[in-house]
């Protein structure tokens, strides 16, 4: 008895936590259709916290000047704050040195940065990149513009009906000529969390680097670069609680030392003569131009939260959203399937409905004020291998709860109403 | 439901997505196009037979898509059947105006005749492209000859 008093105690004190949480957001507060918002669309981006909103706010009207640039005072304050930020980053992914973390626009960019970088370094005629069959988009055409420019091969590592990765499809795909693995860390649309750990060590068994597609595993799982080993890790601001057209792309410096610039001009360079250019120290090699000071700063104060919150709490209070969610829907309506049933999933529940498209899903939800993603989340090949046009898809955040997934299923029957 | 939705998905809507007219792959096609709709994955084929005279003897459409884009296509085909086609342009042109709000003049929408029920759309800014998708795909038909159309 004492035990269920117990575990009551904690669910308790986890759902107080969220209701102060939901306070943090004032988004949260919104009315769509004249219903409360209900957001699940957080794979595709997160709301910000209010600390957040009002640090870039307070960097405009009291800070606003180029970093690396002037002597005065706010440009100082401007370059403290952004190189702040790049600390913040290294310990929350625990990097080993500041040289390692680069500012980029998103998880796209960082992958293109390397697809580009790494490429014209390392990847000629007849070499093989290895990605999985589950990427983003961001994670297959920066490979196939490589491809088409050096004659590279894009080799891709299959998934089974569950839409787990197939390790030992992945073991058989590793060549001598494979100088690069991509794979995602959790999948957008499918909500697989892969085995990374076991793919970087076996990819290094062959000395082949591993590049993590980040952009859903950051703001779900802890991730510790040094302890995964993974040579290139990939994540965006914006679906971690921080601004938009921020991202990051963390790199082993023994990789970004032989990598060429990826894009040229003003802070990327140590000296430019008309002849001949020395290029800047890591990690400023691969920042050229005035970055996205204010989305970098706003990186930084969303780390902050986050931390504020304890990471294990957030990670676990979403892990039981997630279990409730799965369990809800799987028993909700006999026309309801999930594409996506890995054993090891995030909140992310990719459905159809028989005979109706999500789009029509997406719009009846959208007057009871919940917001999910439909379509095929930037991921046609997994809509192909599962052989459905579209998918609605819920995501789960840090802000939502049990009330709002009941609801959520309750609404589903409106669908059932206009197309019954 | 409320207004806006009954707006959207009226009767006739749904029914032309629960049976589609037209609905088939046209053998003796002498048109034809294929649609997307990258936002959402949409896919719709278009089968045109236009005689000597310009005239559309038939056309069918075939494809995956949303309620508004399945019975758009549907009802289009009904509609430009035994059209000229520059009369199927002067439709798709004004269809255009109504999904995106834009004013017709009573002679117009006289003109759009069962189209007029997609009015609603225009209050679904995300959905114009599903519903003029089908259009956008007939109009790419009609400017080129297929004849490769049989074997596809």
């Amino acid at each position: 008895m004492r035990r269920v008093t117990e575990s009551k105690d904690k669910m308790e004190k986890t759902i107080f936590n969220v209701q102060k949480i939901r306070e943090d957001f004032p988004i949260l507060k919104t009315l769509v259709h004249n219903k409360p918002l209900v957001y699940f669309d957080n794979a595709a981006t997160t709301h910000k916290p209010k600390v957040v909103i009002e640090k870039i706010t307070e960097f405009y009207e009291e800070t606003n000047s180029n970093i690396h640039r002037g002597v005065h005072l706010l440009s100082q304050k401007a370059t403290t704050e952004y190189e702040a930020a790049r600390e913040k980053v290294l310990n929350f992914i625990n990097a080993k040195k500041l040289s390692e973390i680069i500012f980029t626009k998103g998880t796209t960019d960082s992958i293109n940065l390397v697809a580009s970088s790494f490429g014209r370094a390392f990847v000629k005629e007849d070499d093989e990149i290895l990605i999985s069959h589950m990427e983003h988009h961001s994670n297959i055409v920066p490979w196939q513009l490589l491809c088409e420019a050096t004659g590279a091969r894009l080799k891709v590592i299959p998934i089974n009906d569950d839409g787990e990765l197939i390790f030992e499809e992945f073991e058989k795909l590793i060549s001598p000529r494979t100088k690069l693995v991509s794979v995602v860390h959790i999948s957008n649309s499918l909500g697989t969390i892969n085995p990374v750990k076991e793919i970087i060590a076996k990819a290094h068994e062959y000395n082949i680097p591993v590049l993590v597609d980040g952009a859903q595993g950051i703001q779900h799982e802890k991730v510790d670069v040094q302890d995964m080993d993974c040579d290139f890790y990939a994540f965006s601001g914006h679906k971690l609680y921080g601004p938009t057209g921020v991202g990051v792309l963390y790199g082993k410096q023994e990789y970004l030392e032989q990598m060429p610039p990826y894009q040229g001009g003003g802070d990327m360079i140590s000296h430019v003569t008309f002849e001949k250019t020395r290029y800047n120290t890591l990690p400023y090699k691969f920042e050229a131009g005035t970055p996205n000071i204010e989305g970098v700063i706003g990186l930084g104060t969303a780390i902050d939260y986050i931390n504020s919150l304890e990471t294990g709490t957030i990670y676990k209070y979403e892990h039981e959203l997630s279990e409730y969610a799965h369990e809800k829907f799987r028993n909700s309506f006999p026309e309801l399937k999930i594409i996506g049933n890995a054993k090891h999933k995030t909140g992310i529940i990719s459905f159809i409905l028989e005979g109706v498209h999500p789009h029509d899903i997406g719009t009846i939800l959208d007057f009871e004020g919940i917001a999910i993603r439909t379509g095929h989340h930037c991921t046609q090949p997994v809509m192909e291998r599962f052989n459905v046009p579209a998918t609605a898809r819920l995501s789960i955040g840090i802000y939502n709860t049990k009330e709002e997934i009941d609801y959520t299923v309750n609404s589903i029957k409106k669908v059932f109403e206009v197309f019954g | 439901m409320d207004q806006e939705l009954r707006e959207l998905y009226q009767q006739v809507i749904l029914d032309h997505n629960k049976s589609p007219r037209n609905f088939k792959k046209m053998e003796e096609a002498n048109h034809f196009a294929e649609g997307f709709n990258p936002l959402c994955g949409d896919h719709i084929d278009i089968f045109v037979s236009v005689d000597e005279n310009s005239v559309i003897k038939d056309v069918s459409f075939q494809g995956n898509g949303c309620t508004i884009s399945k019975s758009s296509a549907s009802l289009m085909t009904t509609i430009v059947k035994g059209k000229k086609i520059e009369e199927a342009e002067a439709i798709f042109d004004n269809f255009q105006k109504l999904v995106t709000g834009k004013d017709l003049s009573e002679e117009e929408i006289d003109g759009l005749g069962k189209l007029a029920i997609f009015q609603g759309v225009k209050e679904f800014p995300a959905r114009v492209k599903c519903a003029s998708l089908a259009w956008h795909t007939l109009n790419a038909a009609l400017k080129k000859e297929d004849t490769s159309i049989s074997t596809k």
